[in-house]
């Protein structure tokens, strides 16, 4: 067993656990994205980064992917992290705008404000997918492809492979969810993401009437206003 | 694409390990690119899942996945050659072509690339061709770089290349000389004997200067192909106990006059040739 402290609190572990389990045991809310229970860690949003270490010598690491280490100090919600944090949150939000769980994250850390220039991409590259199809599906139909500022997630050639047996698994994890999100048809999606899209009825002033799905719809208290 | 060739390949490097990168690399100088179904032989011959030999194709630039022109042009946009014009010497080069960089032109000639540091910035701009490196490159040296590649670096240079040498050959099962005074290649006598491949049978004439790879051929001999060598006195096979160390073709000796061996591979294409001048008295 090793003990380290936690905010303050001490804390007994086993070897082996990281530190966002060790966090989580003690009720400690941190932040993730690209981590996921059954998948191996993969420490690729950096949303659950704390701080280690006391003084100036403090880093901020990845906790989904740091092991525990005896008589660690470790702060999960230091000024220092959150700001890091906010700053995270702000970039991904650049990436993707449109994906309801960054936005629903940008909302719960007070990001306001977005000081770079949105891209509207369909991917963040937090890798859910590809260990999805790898570790839990076994097919390993999918994975990264280039690198740096081409990188991206798709089949080999992009081309159907007949390693993929569509069992929708990647669609499933993915928090960015744009091969779901179905706009004009929301009784088919999944995800709710469209609900942060500009409703079509904004653009569209016949559908005054038409049944909305929202509750309550944004665009009607506009309106009324 | 020939599937023996990377069979071949495969073969090579059933030994080691894992030696993805190593196969990926000898499946790109044979074909100057990877084609896929050579990427999906290696995927079920290694047991890797095709992903993942995609993943590391396409993350290094040394591969390529689509066919590369028969000259490879790197122009060096690092920062030193960047700020000496490189962008420039890129453009004339696109214009020269009629392509954009990382293209190929229609007739598979040349590929334009941009590297980002070739690590020789004093030299800058650099442009590197078919290996050949040509430093301080201005914006009229481009066409004379594009006639010279075009031409080929290859043909050697006789009067003032002093690595190049005539040798006088013969066959090492009868010992008759091989030399050809009838026909004149790089200047002195050719070096004659018979070439076999497939169902084609006749005479092969090349260069005797050391260093040079001119040959001539009753038939045309298609790349890549292994051809079988005899002597045109005795009719014996001209066959080594060795294999090219490049291509892993049978390596063809022959004696040099003055005491030696010559050996040259026997893949067309295969520029591989040493000279055995151990248990010679000098």
């Amino acid at each position: 067993m090793i003990t380290l402290t936690i905010n303050g609190l001490d804390v007994q572990v086993e070897e082996g656990t990281t530190l966002l389990e060790a966090a989580r045991h003690l009720g400690f809310p941190i932040p993730t994205l690209c981590h996921m229970d059954g998948l191996t860690p993969y420490g690729a949003c950096r949303l659950c980064v704390v701080e280690i270490g006391e003084g100036p010598g403090a880093k901020m690491v990845s906790s989904c992917t740091f092991p525990v280490q005896e008589g660690l100090k470790v702060r999960t919600a230091s000024e220092r992290v959150l700001k890091a944090r906010r700053m995270i949150i702000e970039l991904m939000l650049s990436v993707c705008p449109q994906s309801k769980t960054i936005q629903d994250l940008a909302s719960k850390f007070g990001v306001r404000q977005q000081r770079f220039r949105q891209e509207f991409k369909d991917c963040i590259l937090c890798g859910l997918c590809v260990r999805m199809c790898e570790e839990q599906m076994m097919a390993k139909a999918i994975g990264f492809r280039g690198r740096g500022e081409s990188r991206s997630i798709g089949t080999p050639f992009d081309i159907e492979t007949d390693v993929c047996r569509r069992c929708g698994g990647c669609m499933f994890v993915c928090p960015v969810c744009e091969l779901r999100c179905t706009y004009n048809e929301p009784e088919k999606a999944i995800c709710g993401g469209c609900a942060n899209l500009v409703p079509p009825c904004v653009e569209k002033d016949q559908f005054d009437d038409m049944m909305c799905y929202m509750e309550p719809c944004v665009a009607c208290e506009i309106t009324k206003d | 694409m020939n599937p023996d060739i990377v069979r071949d390949i495969l073969d090579k490097h059933s030994q080691e390990g894992n030696g993805l990168i190593s196969i990926l690399e000898d499946i790109q100088a044979r074909f100057s690119y990877l084609p896929e179904e050579a990427l999906k032989m290696v995927a079920e011959a290694k047991n890797i899942p095709l992903v993942d030999i995609y993943g590391v194709a396409t993350f290094y630039k040394a591969f390529s996945l689509v066919p590369r022109g028969k000259h490879l042009i790197c122009a060096c946009l690092g920062t030193a050659c960047h700020v000496r014009e490189g962008p420039i010497i890129v453009k004339e080069f696109e214009s020269q072509l009629g392509i954009k960089a990382g293209e190929t032109t229609p007739d598979k000639e040349f590929t334009l690339e941009t590297v980002a540091c070739l690590g020789a910035c004093a030299l800058g701009p650099i442009v590197v061709v078919d290996g050949h490196y040509f430093s301080n490159v201005g914006q009229t040296e481009v066409r004379g770089i594009i006639e010279k590649a075009a031409e080929g670096f290859e043909t050697a240079d006789l009067e003032q290349d002093y690595h190049i040498f005539p040798v006088e050959a013969s066959c090492p099962k009868c010992n008759h000389s091989l030399m050809d005074p009838s026909r004149i290649i790089d200047d002195y006598p050719s070096i004659r004997v018979t070439a076999s491949f497939g169902r084609n049978h006749g005479w092969l004439t090349i260069s005797s200067m050391y260093g040079s790879y001119k040959v001539f051929s009753e038939y045309e001999i298609p790349k890549e192909t292994v051809v079988h060598f005899f002597c045109p006195h005795c009719h014996a096979e001209l066959k080594g106990a060795t294999n090219c160390v490049l291509c892993g073709a049978p390596m063809i000796p022959m004696i040099v006059s003055g005491g030696g061996m010559i050996q040259i591979c026997s893949r067309k294409g295969c520029k591989n040739h040493m000279l055995d001048l151990s248990g010679v008295n000098l």
